[in-house]
């Protein structure tokens, strides 16, 4: 074995300058997608850290997944009943009475609860019309469902309490009304009704809609402005455990006939996309890797071309088919391993310069760094590929070397 | 079968397959004993090669059969007869074919290493005591390209004895050495035949190369002619 290794670096050694050449092509492709790809998971991390953290993990909505059933179906349980055409009556949508609920869903452990109304609204300061989304909040409930009180970059979530008409707004939209704290400003609503609210507190998120356009108020301000008295129309829910909102949402929505929704279901579209951007990237760097191992492929070649004589007398001596293959395939996986160990330094060094990378984008969220994960996963999985790319490229040539029949060459040879 | 026999062909034919079948030799009796130093002679495309090849078990008949050391070689697996050929039997060939990274030592360590079952430093000495005979003891260390051709043919030599093989299989090796060391080899391939258990076989052109042998097998178009 060991003379097999001394074999195949003599013939790295021969050949140094193209056997750096793929050996960089292998670093390059094991370091880019690790770089890429803790670019990738870290930004979908990101977004779905921001997700967990600044939205509910389920929202109880005041509709229903399915239309209700028709009273004719409902007394013919067993009968061949179809309904075609069937107009629901218009009714006035939101959880009425929403406190035994949101009583009944505070008790459910690992669970926290809080009613929500949401309406748009127009507020008017200073001669400016700005519409927004006014979202009517019990402050005491919601402090543990959602970020908003970290979220505060002034005044105090207590103070809707102690401020009469007392309202919260994003840091964008306070800047677009030309608001401060302590300003006053009027709030007028579809169904009519005006109210004169005073600035409490300023919010930043760093999600752009939620900045740009909405405001939080006590839940009976809302609803007095709104018209719509004891009604919500949503529960917000936050879990211990993120990962179980999909089966919370399907419990509750089973118990209480409301649809509730999982963040997961709610951001479906964009976790889709994730998963389409992955597949991109992946062929990506595959290529990288594809590239790579020809240049092997290229290099243990010509090696075996230009070493038919030494295979030639090896194999006379009395070494197997086994043993030449084995020499060609140490010499791809060498510059396979030489290239992913580099690689994975390489990776490292670029997932640190791209994690100090100052960056202002403005998609579905502020960054003002890119957000970058380092997994071990990566690592693996580029070097697997590396060197599983690295051990074809050396098979095929190696394979053929090795059946090469000595007595043809050393009949040409004299 | 004959016991003492280390080498004993039958009715050896070898034919090229192909759309015009190229018969490279054909019914070759031949036996080779310990001891015997033989010369293969006959003209250009004869078969002498061939029939090295088929003695060392590089290639195969086609028909007939070789023994070898009384083992019927048919039976074996192509790496039972890399095995053979690795412990039992050494080649030299008109071009030294010495691997031209390797220092001299190195490369007649080389069938000792893959063969193996003994301390690195044990081979390395005997590797040396090897060249030593051969007048290699300056030439160690030395790269092949750093050697002449009589030197560069002995230590291909060395190498085909690494193993201390009981056959010597030896094709034109003084076909590219002047008339000096022409002689040298032969001396040194008779020696090896005469102060053992060893058979050499050397295929030449030079009459008087193999007038210094035991025995000569004259080949011509692809028989044995004369076996003397
Ligand atoms: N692969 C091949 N295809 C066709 N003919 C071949 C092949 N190999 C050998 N031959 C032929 O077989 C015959 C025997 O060849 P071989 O090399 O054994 O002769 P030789 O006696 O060693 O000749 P020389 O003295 O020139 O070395 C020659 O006529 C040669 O042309
Ligand atoms: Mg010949």
């Amino acid at each position: 074995m060991k003379l097999l290794l001394d074999i195949a670096l003599t013939h790295i050694k021969g050949r140094l300058r193209q056997t750096v050449l793929s050996v960089i092509g292998v670093m390059t492709g094991v370091g880019f997608s690790i770089a890429l790809a803790s670019l990738m998971t870290g930004s979908q991390q990101d977004f779905i850290d921001r997700i967990v953290n600044s939205s509910p993990h389920v929202v109880v909505k005041d509709e229903y997944r399915n239309p209700p059933r028709q009273p004719v179906e409902r007394h013919y349980q067993n009968g061949a009943v179809s309904l075609s055409g069937v107009k629901p009556k218009e009714e006035l949508r939101g959880i009425r009475n929403p406190k035994p609920h949101v009583v009944s869903l505070n008790g459910i452990p690992g669970v926290a609860a809080a009613p929500n109304l949401r309406g748009e609204v127009v507020m008017r300061y200073g001669g400016k019309d700005v519409s927004a989304a006014l979202v009517g909040i019990e402050p005491k409930l919601e402090r543990r469902v959602s970020e908003i009180e970290e979220d505060l970059t002034a005044g105090f979530l207590d103070d809707l309490y102690t401020v009469a008409n007392g309202v919260i707004l994003g840091r964008g939209l306070a800047d677009k009304l030309g608001v401060e704290i302590g300003s006053t400003l009027s709030a007028s609503s579809p169904a009519g009704v005006l109210l004169k609210m005073k600035v409490v507190g300023i919010f930043h998120t760093g999600i752009i809609a939620m900045d740009q356009a909405q405001g939080y108020a006590l839940l009976k301000r809302v609803q007095v402005l709104l018209d719509r008295p004891n009604v919500v129309n949503a529960i917000h829910l936050r879990l211990k455990d993120a990962t179980r909102a999909q089966g919370m949402a399907r419990r509750i929505e089973a118990r209480m006939g409301y649809r509730a929704e999982s963040w997961q279901e709610a951001n479906q579209g964009v976790l889709e996309v994730f998963k389409i951007r992955n597949i991109i990237i992946y062929t990506t760097v595959s290529s990288i890797l594809i590239v790579a191992a020809f240049g092997i492929f290229n290099i243990v070649s010509t090696i075996t071309f230009e070493k038919v004589r030494d295979i030639a007398i090896l194999k006379s001596i009395g070494f197997e088919e086994r043993d030449i293959r084995r020499l060609f395939l140490f010499e791809g996986l060498m510059m396979g391993c030489i290239g992913t160990i580099l690689g994975w330094v390489l990776g490292y060094v670029l997932y640190r310069l791209l994690g100090a990378v100052r960056v202002e984008v403005a998609m579905f969220t502020e960054w003002t760094r890119l957000p970058v994960l380092f997994s071990l996963t990566h690592y693996l999985i580029a070097g697997a590929a590396a060197i599983i790319a690295a051990t074809v490229a050396g098979y095929l040539p190696a394979r053929k070397a090795a059946r090469l029949n000595p007595v043809d060459i050393i009949r040409g040879t004299t | 079968m004959n016991g003492s026999a280390l080498i004993e062909t039958r009715a050896m034919t070898r034919v090229l397959p192909g759309p015009v079948p190229v018969t490279l030799v054909r019914d070759i009796d031949v036996t080779v004993g310990a001891g015997e130093f033989i010369a293969v002679t006959g003209p250009s495309g004869s078969g002498k090669s061939s029939l090295l090849y088929l003695l060392g078990l590089l290639d195969r008949p086609t028909e007939g059969t070789v023994w070898l050391k009384g083992i019927d070689t048919e039976t074996l697996t192509e790496d039972g007869r890399s095995g053979v050929r690795l412990a039992r039997i050494g080649f030299v060939f008109q071009f030294h074919f010495l691997l031209p990274e390797f220092t001299i030592i190195e490369n007649v360590l080389i069938p000792m290493r893959r063969l193996g079952g003994c301390p690195e430093g044990e081979m390395r000495e005997r590797a040396a005591a090897i060249l030593d005979d051969l007048d290699l003891a300056e030439n160690l260390e030395r790269r092949p390209h750093q050697l002449s051709g009589g030197q560069l043919q002995r230590a291909a030599v060395a190498r085909a004895l690494a193993n201390d093989p009981p056959i010597l299989l030896a094709d034109e090796p003084t076909g590219n050495l002047d008339t000096k060391n022409a002689d040298r080899v032969t001396d040194i391939f008779q020696d090896l035949a005469h102060s053992g258990e060893r058979a050499v076989v050397m295929v030449t052109h030079n009459p008087d190369l193999a007038a210094r042998a035991d025995r000569r097998i004259h080949v011509v178009d692809g028989r044995v002619a004369e076996d003397l």
